[in-house]
């Protein structure tokens, strides 16, 4: 595949929590200041992407029209992308594709939510024709049942712990203590992640990411465009991969009843959340040694050592180990969520795959204070939306 | 839901395709979910009612809408259970075990409460 890219010429956060505000003050926030960053004023934006999120008492009015009124109507071309938790990603690849079309220069992409408190709910009324309004409806299968039913498969086929589930908040919390856009900035023990109430067994409160507010944007631009700014080394969106699995899908992502049966066709080569890092492997050029940092979606504490995995960073059962070593955590040779990852910010959904850019860039940038990554130069963001949609970004520099 | 019972036996009905043989749980209409087949007869078909462990878990606090969840609420019990024949997981509610009373391999049949398929050992 062509190693062509676009640049990531600013990215803007508004700090994660539970503001209680309304999303597109978020999403002005973050656009705002990742147009600082760029140099860019507002109106020089020609095209504007909007990472969606669909949920009850969410109608249609989160688009990427929204934000771009709240920033002053200013003509703008306009697109907005559904795909769950992924929609930052794919409204980043969305936006890429047309910059590399050559039909813009330059971009802005945001996401932003406010989320509502306590367990996500499906859209309401009597809905049975939706997977995910029956899966309440029939099992009670809230998202973090789902979350348990993974963390016990890696306990039986690997021999985890709820001490290394322990032992990943407890990384986390430390790097996201570190970081100022983070909703939560305490350092945690492992004994205070143990002793926190059971939620999805055996998964307990502290191993589950919280709902979050949150905005995140991010200006992209074709090359020439940086380099006619003056941008010197910008950074480099290598690849995005937004694949959706292949047929017969054998593992029980949410909200599905049952899996595919694997009668007819035998399993493809790699699962999903494998196939999702290796696509992008693929189109940068790259593996799993050449990297830097990885930010992981860690929904939950035992998730983050499947993600660890997946991307490659070492062996099945092995993210356990690796974690012990110290390899994973700041200072050791490639952390994993050096910005905190979910379990400091919660989830804000679609501002989340739009946030882990943003984390990649500033990175890369060498611009992210006590958190930083010594000398990294490149940056892998994974994630996974519901109804199969994959998320994974590189960034180099 | 997608159950019947017969002679006090519950089975999960799924369909077949009968170009490809896959099974599909819970039933389609239309056309066969292979990539690869162009079949557009699915069958309804009964499912194994003894499957494994694949995994399991609970949920200590009572589930949101559209759930309708016990009054006091006691934790439910989930598993996701492997049906060897069809080479697929099912997830159910588990009646009369708890998540400490769960492992992963261990047999369980399929029965029915209301208009629930559940799981039971």
């Amino acid at each position: 595949m062509a190693r062509v890219s676009v640049v990531v010429l600013g990215a803007g956060l508004h700090p994660w929590g539970k503001q209680g505000r309304p999303f597109t003050e978020y999403g002005v926030a973050a656009a705002r200041a990742a147009l600082r960053e760029a140099g860019l004023a507002w109106t020089d934006v020609q095209y504007v992407v909007g990472a969606a999120t669909v949920r009850n008492g969410y109608p249609g009015f989160v688009a990427g029209a929204t934000f771009a009124q709240a920033m002053g109507w200013s003509g703008a071309r306009i697109a907005t992308c559904y795909a769950a938790c992924a929609s930052g990603a794919q409204a980043v690849d969305v936006a890429r594709t047309r910059i590399l079309a050559g039909l813009c220069d330059v971009a802005l992409v945001v996401g932003a939510d406010a989320a509502p408190k306590g367990f996500f709910k499906p859209v309401g009324g009597e809905r049975p024709d939706d997977p995910d309004w029956l899966r309440f409806r029939l099992l009670g299968a809230s998202n973090p049942v789902y979350f348990g039913l993974y963390a016990r498969r890696r306990m039986a086929v690997h021999g985890s712990t709820p001490a290394e589930f322990a032992a990943v908040k407890v990384k986390n919390a430390l790097a996201g203590s570190l970081n100022p856009n983070a909703r939560y900035r305490k350092t945690v023990t492992a004994e205070e992640v143990l002793a926190s109430p059971m939620v999805a067994d055996p998964l307990r409160l502290m191993d589950i990411c919280a709902t979050s507010d949150g905005g995140a944007a991010v200006v992209l631009a074709s090359e020439s465009y940086a380099r006619r700014l003056g941008h010197t080394r910008p950074v480099r969106l290598a690849a995005v991969s937004t694949i959706t699995p292949d047929f017969p899908n054998t593992f029980l992502d949410l909200p599905a009843f049952a899996t595919d049966s694997a009668l007819a066709v035998p399993p493809p080569p790699r699962p999903f959340r494998e196939a999702i890092a290796h696509a992008a492997y693929e189109e940068a050029g790259l593996g799993p040694q050449d990297l830097s940092l990885a930010e992981v979606y860690d929904l939950s504490t035992a998730l983050e050592l499947d993600w660890t995995e997946e991307i490659g960073l070492c062996a099945p059962g092995e993210a356990g180990a690796l974690l012990r070593s110290g390899h994973t955590a700041l200072g050791g040779r490639q952390p994993v969520n050096p910005s905190g990852g979910l379990a400091s910010f919660g989830e804000a959904v679609p501002a989340q795959a739009i946030a882990q850019l943003c984390e990649l860039t500033w990175q890369l940038r060498g611009q992210a204070g006590a958190r930083q990554v010594e000398g990294a130069r490149t940056g892998l963001a994974v994630n996974q939306g519901l109804f199969g949609h994959g998320s994974a970004l590189i960034a180099v520099r | 839901m997608w159950f019947t019972v017969e002679d006090g036996l519950t089975y999960l009905v799924g369909t077949r395709c009968t170009a490809c043989r896959t099974v599909c749980f819970p039933p389609r209409s239309g056309f066969c979910p292979n990539p690869h087949c162009a079949g557009e007869e699915l069958v309804e078909t009964r499912l194994s009612r003894r499957g494994r462990v694949w995994s399991y878990t609970n949920s200590c606090y009572p589930p949101p809408p559209p759930y309708e969840a016990a009054e006091p609420y006691v934790p439910i019990t989930v598993a996701a259970v492997e049906l060897e024949a069809e080479r697929l997981v099912v997830l159910g509610q588990v009646e009369g075990l708890t998540a400490e009373q769960l492992r992963v391999g261990m047999e369980l049949e399929l029965t029915s409460s209301g208009e629930r398929w559940m799981w039971r050992a």
